[in-house]
């Protein structure tokens, strides 16, 4: 099995998936912080100060104006209230939520991109693990070694895993060091909020407790690894079932961006938060921002999340282990 | 197993697709150092039925057994009797060849060090083994597929239209490559084409597939020797038509000649006859037919590329 598993690993290194993928990561990472960087300076220019204090009080007042003015939407007039009281709360316990710092980056960055930028790069690596062996013809070689075909598959699913692992990793590493040249590398134990819950339009802090920010980053980079393989077993399903990588990515990208669509727009389709898309941003419920739909918590995203992971799964290993081979 | 030089036995094999039966019953045995030919149209079932021998396709019913394991059952024991390439030689093209070696015989367990520099020598492909496949010819892919084919020292060799792209001296190559195979290393080897001259030159024996069946197995020489014509140049062409007939039946006639089935023992007291009614003989000579003709006589004129 470790022998099967080496051979996925190295067709992917071969393909050169992976350096791709961390040179995506630079250049990405390199643009957000120049943009915030920008964003910091333009900020003290307007209030004319580097207190953070201010800058959250001019903030509040800011996001109350926006509320003031008609033509709100409900979804975002609401939304924007539950901002408000967390930044409020922010404010009366002395805690600054976007000090400057490399890991506030790196949090803030994962939070981002946990719906979209991160299961876009696991796809680059899962979409063609499966297909192109069937567009290339190599399956017939691979199918007629002496293993079982259900390990085959395992083995591509655990390189898939270690791929995302990787990915991650990376991820955290390059945004570290690369924000952190900008920002300083110091936070690490800067407190952070978190358990904030959002009762239809109060926000709950009854739950709410301090956390240092580096056990935070792992809460959530801890979820948004679970989401990564959630999409990567999704993606490695229809790599399956289909021949065409293109059609693979085509399908997931769709899906990808109808969750970032309809998560605007579902509040009053209830039964779309059994959409796996619509429950992508689990990092969201740590922050404390109000769910797309209401009643959605994080154990149920969770859930929600591995049922479809796991029949995608199951949907694999049969069709897989069954098939004929043209 | 019934016998020890048996290497191969397929029993009654069959394959639906839907409602559709494309493999209606096949039964054969392969022996060891033999070259066995599947000869058939496009569509007659050479690819489904090798597929179904390497376990790429599941049949339907039937039974097939390599080396005495069978390989719905033991599919690990069995599989490990055979090496193949099925259609095209199809490898990683970013790796390098010897990368692509190594990648198969990790997937197999207990092949030594050196096996793998081992097969390399054997097909010649010293100097460009570190190469990247993408860069190789069609000539060297089919090499190297014939390489990681015989990594683990199969007893059966399986090849799908082992010629398929190749120039004429890398046909030759390929056939003398695989006489050698079974003559000096004792494997079976199983063929398919739709080449008749490769069939020709290359098998010992030969299976006609037409529809899904196989219509004939014989050796090569016994299909054509069977079928072996005598060319009669006559004159008056009528008279001997009517006098030949009296013996024996005539297959086709054409600018002055007549054909005949040839029997050996009969010949010359046809031939008396002809010169005696005063028909004048100017030649008379025998002509193995090729498998083409043969193929077309089975097969009742099914056409064939």
């Amino acid at each position: 099995m470790i022998n099967l598993v080496y051979n996925e690993m190295i067709k992917i290194v071969r393909k050169r998936r992976l350096l791709i993928i961390a040179a995506i990561i630079v250049v990405l990472v390199a643009l957000f912080t120049y943009a915030q960087m920008k964003r910091v300076q333009s900020l003290q220019e307007q209030l004319g100060t580097t207190d953070w204090r201010s800058q959250l009080q001019q903030q509040i007042i800011d996001t109350q104006n926006r509320l003031n003015s008609s033509g709100l939407s409900e979804e975002w007039r609401k939304f924007l209230q539950i901002r408000l009281q967390q930044q409020q709360y922010y404010l009366d316990h002395d805690i600054n939520p976007s000090a400057p710092g490399a890991p506030t980056f790196m949090r803030m960055f994962a939070e981002n991109s946990i719906d979209l930028f991160i299961p876009l790069m696991v796809m680059v690596i899962a979409a063609d693990l499966v297909s192109s062996e069937a567009s290339g013809g190599t399956i017939k070689l691979l199918l007629t070694r002496p293993v079982k075909r259900w390990k085959i598959l395992l083995s591509k699913y655990i390189a898939m895993i270690l791929s995302v692992s990787f990915i991650l990793l990376s991820l955290g590493v390059i945004s570290y060091f690369i924000s952190g040249v900008v920002f300083g590398f110091a936070g690490w134990t800067m407190p952070l909020l978190t358990g904030f819950s959002v009762q239809g339009e109060e926000l709950d802090t009854t739950n709410v407790h301090i956390l240092s920010q580096w056990k935070y980053l792992l809460m959530e980079f801890g979820l948004v690894w679970f989401v990564s393989i959630i999409v990567g077993t999704l993606t490695f399903m229809l790599s399956v079932l289909m021949k065409s990588t293109a059609a693979v990515m085509g399908i997931m990208l769709a899906a990808l961006i109808s969750g970032t669509i309809l998560s605007n727009m579902v509040s009053s389709w209830e039964s779309a938060k059994y959409l796996f898309m619509v429950n992508l941003r689990l990092t969201d419920y740590v922050s404390g921002m109000a769910p797309p739909i209401d009643g959605m918590t994080l154990g149920f995203s969770m859930t929600v999340l591995a049922v479809w992971g796991l029949v995608a799964l199951m949907i694999s290993f049969l069709v897989f282990t069954k098939r004929d081979v043209y | 197993m019934t016998n020890g030089n048996v290497t191969l036995v397929v029993k009654d094999l069959r394959k639906k697709i839907g409602k559709k039966e494309i493999i209606k019953g096949l039964s054969f045995e392969l022996k060891k150092g033999e070259v066995f030919g599947f000869l058939g149209p496009n569509g007659a079932g050479k690819t489904t039925t090798i597929r179904m021998l390497v376990g790429l396709i599941k049949p339907t019913s039937g039974q097939i057994s390599l080396c005495g394991y069978d390989l719905h059952r033991e599919f690990s024991k069995a599989i490990r009797q055979i090496g193949c390439i099925v259609e095209n030689p199809e490898l990683y093209p970013y790796l390098t060849g010897w990368e692509n070696l190594e990648h198969f015989a990790r997937m197999v367990p207990d092949i030594p060090e050196n096996r793998i520099s081992e097969v390399v020598e054997l097909v010649g492909l010293q100097n460009r083994i570190h190469d990247r496949v993408s860069t190789y010819s069609l000539g060297m892919r089919q090499r190297l597929g014939i390489a990681q084919a015989l990594l683990g020292k199969p007893k059966i060799l399986i090849l799908d239209e082992p010629t398929n792209g190749l120039d004429p001296v890398g046909i030759r190559e390929m056939r003398e490559f695989i006489r050698f195979l079974a003559e000096k290393e004792g494997l079976t080897v199983l063929v398919s084409s739709h080449l008749l001259s490769e069939i020709q030159l290359m098998c010992d024996r030969v299976a006609i597939m037409s529809k899904g069946k196989i219509i004939r197995i014989d050796t090569v020489e016994h299909l054509l020797a069977e079928q072996e014509r005598v060319i009669w140049k006559v004159e008056p062409i009528e008279k001997a038509k009517s006098l030949l007939e009296e013996e024996t039946v005539i297959i086709g006639e054409e600018d002055g000649t007549l054909v005949t089935y040839y029997e050996a023992d009969k010949l010359s007291s046809w031939n008396e006859r002809l010169v005696k009614a005063g028909v004048k003989v100017s030649e008379i000579r025998t002509k193995l037919p090729t498998l083409e003709d043969l193929f077309i006589e089975l097969t009742g004129g099914e056409t064939i590329d």
